[in-house]
């Protein structure tokens, strides 16, 4: 990938809405989840999910992508290899659970989620949106790679 | 075509059906015409030319040719609305002709990313994946997947592309576009559009031109020409020895056998993929046939460490060469290369030009390594020099170079043969299309003397009423896009003119609807 900083952030706001959504509404009823014990609904597991979706789009829009734009600048090609995106679920994931942790989301509502219900969540999400932006996103938006990743404007 | 330039199929057609006929023939081209800048429909009946009206005009019939009229069919344009004028059978065959002599067979692998497909708008699934699928095997996606941190770039082999292409070219018609002849010039017509000038083979047609009056034109006509080094070209002149240099663009597979039968110096001038190439067929057989060759390697800028700072990063170099993806930093189809350069103008424009660009290669492990066994064990030395005299060595049987070198001191380099691999592009008006333009219909230069272009790929200065004039390929290298003579390259510009096109009313914008059905059908090899 080739991306502009306001590519990379139309990316990401475009996989998160557009696939992130759409795989949490799947996804959610399958996680891992302490229901039994704590006799809270399936609605509050996916509060609990949607919420960490809404983490790791703040953190990415207002924080990761500046991060990764500024180290592209360190590479000549001013490129940014696709197992880059790969393997930077794992920083970022382990910061939105300490920010989930610290908003205390996994309590609030209800208490449904365990740790499994974030990781999981969070891996699947990610692999869905990489294998997206491998392929398939090319055959709905042909200006996107020629566009340094812009969809929108 | 002046006697510096080497020959290709493209040209060679060209001139021979632009040579002048034994006899007077009617509908030609008369003073009037040559005279005036802007023609009416007048003119073309007074000189007895025919004219065939069409929407669209494409003249080259290469790739360039190809791919625009690929979108072009998928932005729902009817074949008949398209005319491809050009003196090749299919679009890949100077390509091909250019890749095989130097040094890459439909076996080898190109210098092109997986995703520059000029057979798929989309470029996906990939040649990577397609090949995986193909032979059975996981290693294609691994690597670029892995690229370029564990992996070195994967690129597709020469032949899978033109096997692409042959399907493509069955699947959106496009011979139903394809008109045989040269191209002799482009003219704007009193009252919007263009002429286009085509001389048929002869005998093909009653009059020795036709004119096609369009609307739109597009030129991708290729390299204006490729030319010998100047020193080289005039050794050649004033020795009369053609046996001992030869351009890497020539049919020089003799110079291989020759080297097996008799050991032998060469002398590899120029530090770019070409060169590389050139290496590696050398240094193979000398490893794998038994050649005895000694390898003289000339730079004429050579790069030991990381050069050229651009952002916060340094290009990468070692032993002479630069390294580098691909033509341009990979940045420059679509990211920030080109997001850049679409800001500067004149001199900034060239000076990002110099910094990102020069002589480069990529780098692959396979050709470091062999490189390395041949400085260990002494048939492969490296220089650095200016050439300042190329000389017959006294036995006749070589060439003497003297060169001068950064530190001041000269050298001189004794082989049997001179290799030039430097690719040496000629000047756009050597090709007598640009030349008409340059004088007849307002185009201009870009920072780097050719063909200058807007962001939408027309060319600044040609407008003729409602009518446009784009142009795509290698001679519009120095615009905004410095990867215009690449497979993916000529994608990006074929999709801005696609879009500069659809904003006028000709074809329509191709938005997720179109892109998706028409990609479904591509899948299934639909015919459009």
């Amino acid at each position: 990938m080739i991306p502009t900083l306001n590519g990379r952030i139309q990316t990401r706001i475009f996989l998160l809405l557009f696939i992130g959504i759409p795989w949490t509404l799947i996804v959610t009823p399958f996680l891992p989840n302490q229901r039994d014990l704590t006799g809270g609904g399936l609605l509050d597991t996916y509060k609990t999910t949607f919420s960490v979706l809404g983490i790791v789009l703040v953190l990415a829009v207002f924080g990761w992508e500046l991060l990764y734009h500024f180290a592209q600048q360190f590479r000549w090609e001013k490129d940014w290899p696709v197992m880059f995106t790969f393997f930077l679920v794992i920083p970022e994931a382990i910061v939105a659970k300490i920010v989930f942790n610290a908003l205390d989301i996994g309590i609030k509502f209800n208490a449904t989620a365990t740790n499994a219900t974030f990781w999981w969540h969070i891996v699947t999400t990610w692999m869905v949106m990489w294998l997206f932006v491998l392929g398939p996103i090319k055959v709905l938006f042909i200006r996107w790679r020629f566009n340094g990743g812009r969809i929108f404007f | 075509m002046s006697n510096d330039m080497i020959s290709t199929p493209a040209s060679v057609l060209g001139e021979a059906m632009e040579a002048a006929p034994a006899a007077p023939t009617p509908g030609d081209l008369n003073d009037e015409l040559i005279r005036t800048d802007v023609w009416t429909d007048e003119m073309l009946v007074r000189a007895g030319i025919p004219i065939v009206d069409v929407a669209f005009v494409s003249c080259g019939g290469g790739m360039g040719s190809f791919v625009l009229s690929d979108y072009l069919r998928i932005a729902g344009v009817d074949t008949s609305q398209i005319r491809i004028l050009s003196n090749l059978d299919h679009p890949w065959q100077t390509y091909e002709y250019l890749t095989k002599v130097s040094q890459i067979p439909r076996t080898e692998r190109l210098r092109s990313d997986s995703q520059g497909m000029p057979d798929c708008l989309w470029g996906f699934p990939s040649y990577a994946l397609r090949e995986a699928r193909k032979e059975k095997k996981l290693f294609p996606i691994w690597n670029v997947l892995t690229e370029p941190i564990l992996a070195d770039y994967w690129t597709p082999r020469a032949g899978t592309v033109f096997a692409g292409l042959e399907k493509e070219v069955a699947r959106t018609r496009y011979n139903e576009m394809l008109v045989m002849g040269q191209v002799r010039m482009v003219r704007r017509r009193n009252g919007g559009g263009y002429f286009t000038i085509l001389t048929p083979p002869p005998g093909s047609t009653p009059t020795r031109r036709i004119a096609y009056r369009s609307q739109y034109v597009h030129l991708a006509i290729g390299y204006p020409g490729l030319k010998f080094l100047p020193d080289l070209q005039e050794y050649r002149t004033k020795y009369n020895d053609l046996a001992h240099t030869v351009n890497a663009y020539e049919p020089h597979e003799h110079i291989y056998e020759g080297l097996l039968n008799k050991p032998g110096t060469v002398l590899v001038r120029g530090g770019g993929i070409v060169a590389s190439r050139v290496l590696q067929r050398l240094m193979d057989d000398r490893e794998r046939k038994g050649a005895q060759t000694q390898i003289l390697h000339l730079f004429r800028t050579y790069y030991s460490g990381r050069h050229n700072k651009w952002g916060f990063a340094k290009r990468r170099g070692a032993y002479g060469f630069a390294f580098q993806g691909f033509n341009a930093p990979k940045s420059a189809w679509g990211g920030q290369h080109i997001q850049q350069m679409l800001k500067l103008e004149g001199k900034a424009r060239k000076d990002l030009y110099d910094l990102t660009g020069g002589a480069h290669t990529p780098y692959r492990k396979y050709w470091l390594d062999q490189m390395k066994r041949g400085r260990d064990q002494g048939w492969y030395h490296t220089y650095q020099g200016e050439v300042v005299d190329v000389k017959p060595s006294a036995n006749g049987d070589g060439v003497v170079t003297t060169i001068r070198q950064n530190n001041g001191s000269t050298a001189t380099l004794e082989a049997n043969i001179i290799l030039d691999c430097t690719g040496l592009e000629a000047d756009i008006r050597e090709h007598r299309i640009y030349a008409d333009l340059l004088d007849h219909s307002g185009a201009g230069r870009n920072p780097l003397g050719r063909l200058d272009v807007d962001p939408s790929f027309e060319a600044r200065g040609t407008r003729s009423g409602n009518g446009r004039l784009y142009a795509s390929g290698s001679a519009t290298y120095g615009g905004y896009f410095a990867g215009v003579d690449t497979f993916l390259g000529l994608q990006l510009s074929a999709q801005r003119i696609t879009d500069d096109l659809a904003a006028q009313g000709f074809g329509t914008r191709i938005g997720v609807g179109r892109s998706v059905s028409n990609w479904w059908k591509w899948m299934r090899h639909k015919q459009i």
